[in-house]
């Protein structure tokens, strides 16, 4: 049979291909979320800017009919809330992540499975339950348990001054920070638990064939692999401690001061937890005041995640992404 | 540092499921085994059963004995941690951590026995051992670079250099050249040779040529059918085997006529 004459057609088709409409529609999609995400952002703080200038620019005797700013200018307003709402966030920091990575690991490589899921789904739970419930929760139920505690440390580790001097009852930053950990252990310990999961069966088992017991395996494995998930993680239990408001306006007795008398009450506010108590009845430059701390909390969370990006990309090369 | 293994009635499962049965197998010392036969008949279920890797896998279990230098490695009391330092494993796929430097790959395993060690020490030894393993040339001016920085024939050579700075007495190797190509696979098949004069080596391959190149003693695995266990069918000197096999399955094999 001769050989069929070469078609008239080009081999590569030009012009409309079937499929390309769905590709497009999708892509458009995707584009659009994106821009949506990123007008969003950029709404939003062009808005906590535009009404935080009057603030900005006021002077300290605009400020003398403001009753809740006691007679100061405005950085020496903010100053102590940023300072309690950086304390209380590194204090449930300190506690949450290492109690997380403990969690993570035991649900993702020591557990049996049945047990593993059924801690998985609870911890996914303890997600879910509303910020009040942890103010009440950490009211009711950790403020008189931790008092001993904090009496014991006070009397035995005074004179370190963090622990100096306690008062009960224990409405003081350190209990609000505990409260703030226990709401941000879910969202840390599920994201770790996930990473930690992903860890390559190759790797675990590099490990293993050199004679590696199962936590030097977890160290030398499943560690390095999850380092940056678990800075990521940190930064989203972070973000959301920096920005707790209900938990920590229950539990706090607040104060406007800069120290690190961790066990009286009376000391430390957080910049929400100050926005909500103020906002109802505040008005005119008051409200602006309130916004310019609003818009310095939104400055504080970006940047830590700047922070923590910079900290991840520092050592990407060896992060096995690759 | 090479170790003589006795396997005998060895059987591996994987839950229920009976994946290699009955096994009867020595290993001499300072000789290279190939193990050779058909996807799925438990050729790398049975290595893995000679460093206690196997029952890594959750409900994976192994009866019968193998014996090294007179300890069952099966025995009561022995802990399988210590089994997988005296009996070293390179995998099919290049494995090397790809959150440490080339230099820290080396050293992995041996970190995990002795925690201090000097710099001069650490030096010489992942000297010896990347040159050992054919890579000290290509990498020595590049040693905290990531493991994972190097081509794969590159990272296969870095995992033996991991699995021998240990200095096992047995090394196992899972169609360790089945991801390379030919000239990485002709470099790490003139590795194995050299180092069959200090290690005893099990090597699993798919490859009759590399079978019959680099191996001493060759046994082929073979399996009734989907579902059923792995058997060893024979075992003997590779050039017998090639040549004149006593079972016509071993022949047709090597041949090519199946699997
Ligand atoms: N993790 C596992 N869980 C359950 N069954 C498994 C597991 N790994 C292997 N098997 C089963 O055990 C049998 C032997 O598998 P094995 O991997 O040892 O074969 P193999 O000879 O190495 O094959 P290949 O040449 O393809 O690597 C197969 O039936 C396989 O399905
Ligand atoms: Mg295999």
């Amino acid at each position: 049979m001769a050989p069929a004459p070469p078609s008239e057609r080009p081999v590569v088709r030009t012009g409309r291909v079937p499929g390309r409409l769905g590709n497009r529609v999708f892509s458009g999609i995707s584009t659009g979320a994106g821009i949506l995400i990123l007008v969003i952002l950029a709404a939003v703080a062009a808005f906590l800017l535009i009404r935080a200038i009057p603030a900005f620019q006021a002077s300290r005797e605009d400020f003398a009919d403001i009753d809740f700013m006691l007679g100061r200018d405005l950085w020496g307003f903010v100053g102590p809330l940023v300072f309690g709402t950086v304390i209380s966030s590194t204090i449930a920091l300190l506690v949450a992540v290492p109690l997380s990575i403990g969690i993570a690991l035991f649900i993702s490589h020591y557990a049996p499975r049945k047990l593993a899921q059924g801690l998985g789904y609870l911890i996914d739970l303890l997600a879910a339950i509303p910020s009040v419930i942890f103010g009440l929760w950490g009211i009711q139920w950790l403020q008189p348990l931790v008092s001993p505690l904090f009496s014991w440390l006070s009397e035995n580790l005074g004179f370190i001054p963090l622990f100096t001097d306690y008062q009960a009852p224990a409405r003081n930053i350190m209990t609000a920070g505990l409260v703030l950990a226990i709401m941000i252990l879910p969202i840390i310990t599920a994201t770790i638990r996930e990473v930690f999961l992903q860890t390559p069966r190759l790797h675990e088992e590099a490990s293993l064939a050199l004679g590696a017991t199962r936590w030097e395996m977890i160290r030398q494995a499943v560690l390095p692999f999850g380092r940056s998930g678990i800075i990521s993680a940190s930064m989203l239990g972070m973000g959301r401690a920096l920005g707790e408001t209900m938990a920590v306006l229950m539990v706090l007795s607040p104060g406007y001061l800069i120290n690190f008398f961790l066990l009286q009450p009376g000391q430390h506010q957080s910049i929400a937890a100050n926005i909500a108590s103020h906002f109802p009845e505040a008005s005119g430059l008051g409200v602006d005041v309130l916004i310019a701390s609003g818009f310095i909390l939104f400055l504080l969370t970006f940047g830590v995640n700047l922070v923590a990006r910079w900290i991840i990309n520092r050592r990407a090369e060896f992060s096995g992404a690759n | 540092m090479s170790k003589r293994i006795d396997v005998s009635d060895l059987n591996a499962y994987y839950g229920d499921f009976l994946a290699v049965e009955g096994v009867d197998m020595v290993i001499e010392p300072r000789t290279v085994t190939a193990l050779i036969g058909p996807s799925g008949c438990g050729k790398s279920t049975f290595l893995r059963t000679l460093n206690r890797m196997h029952e890594v896998i959750p409900g994976a279990y192994v009866t019968g004995k193998a014996v090294m230098d007179g300890q069952d490695l099966y025995g009561p009391g022995i802990d399988p941690v210590e089994v997988r330092r005296q009996v070293g494993m390179v995998f099919q796929r290049p494995n090397p951590f790809p959150t440490m430097s080339i230099e820290d790959n080396v050293l992995a395993g041996v970190k995990l026995n002795n925690r201090r060690m000097k710099k001069a020490d650490a030096d010489e030894l992942v000297e010896g051992a990347l040159t050992a393993a054919n890579l000290w040339n290509e990498v020595k001016d590049r040693l905290d670079r990531p493991g994972s920085s190097l081509s794969g024939g590159q990272q296969q050579r870095l995992c033996i250099a991991r699995a021998i700075a240990v200095q096992p007495q047995v090394l196992l190797m899972d169609e360790p050249c089945s991801a390379l190509d030919p000239i990485s696979t002709l470099a790490i098949e003139d590795l194995i040779s050299e180092l069959k004069n200090d290690y005893t080596i099990v090597i699993v391959t798919h490859n009759m040529q590399q079978a019959a190149r680099v191996s001493d003693r060759t046994g082929f695995f073979n399996i009734a059918g989907t579902g059923r266990p792995g058997h060893l069918i024979e075992m003997d000197d590779t050039t017998t085997m090639f040549s004149t096999p006593t079972v016509k399955a071993t022949e047709d094999y090597i041949s090519g006529r199946f699997g």
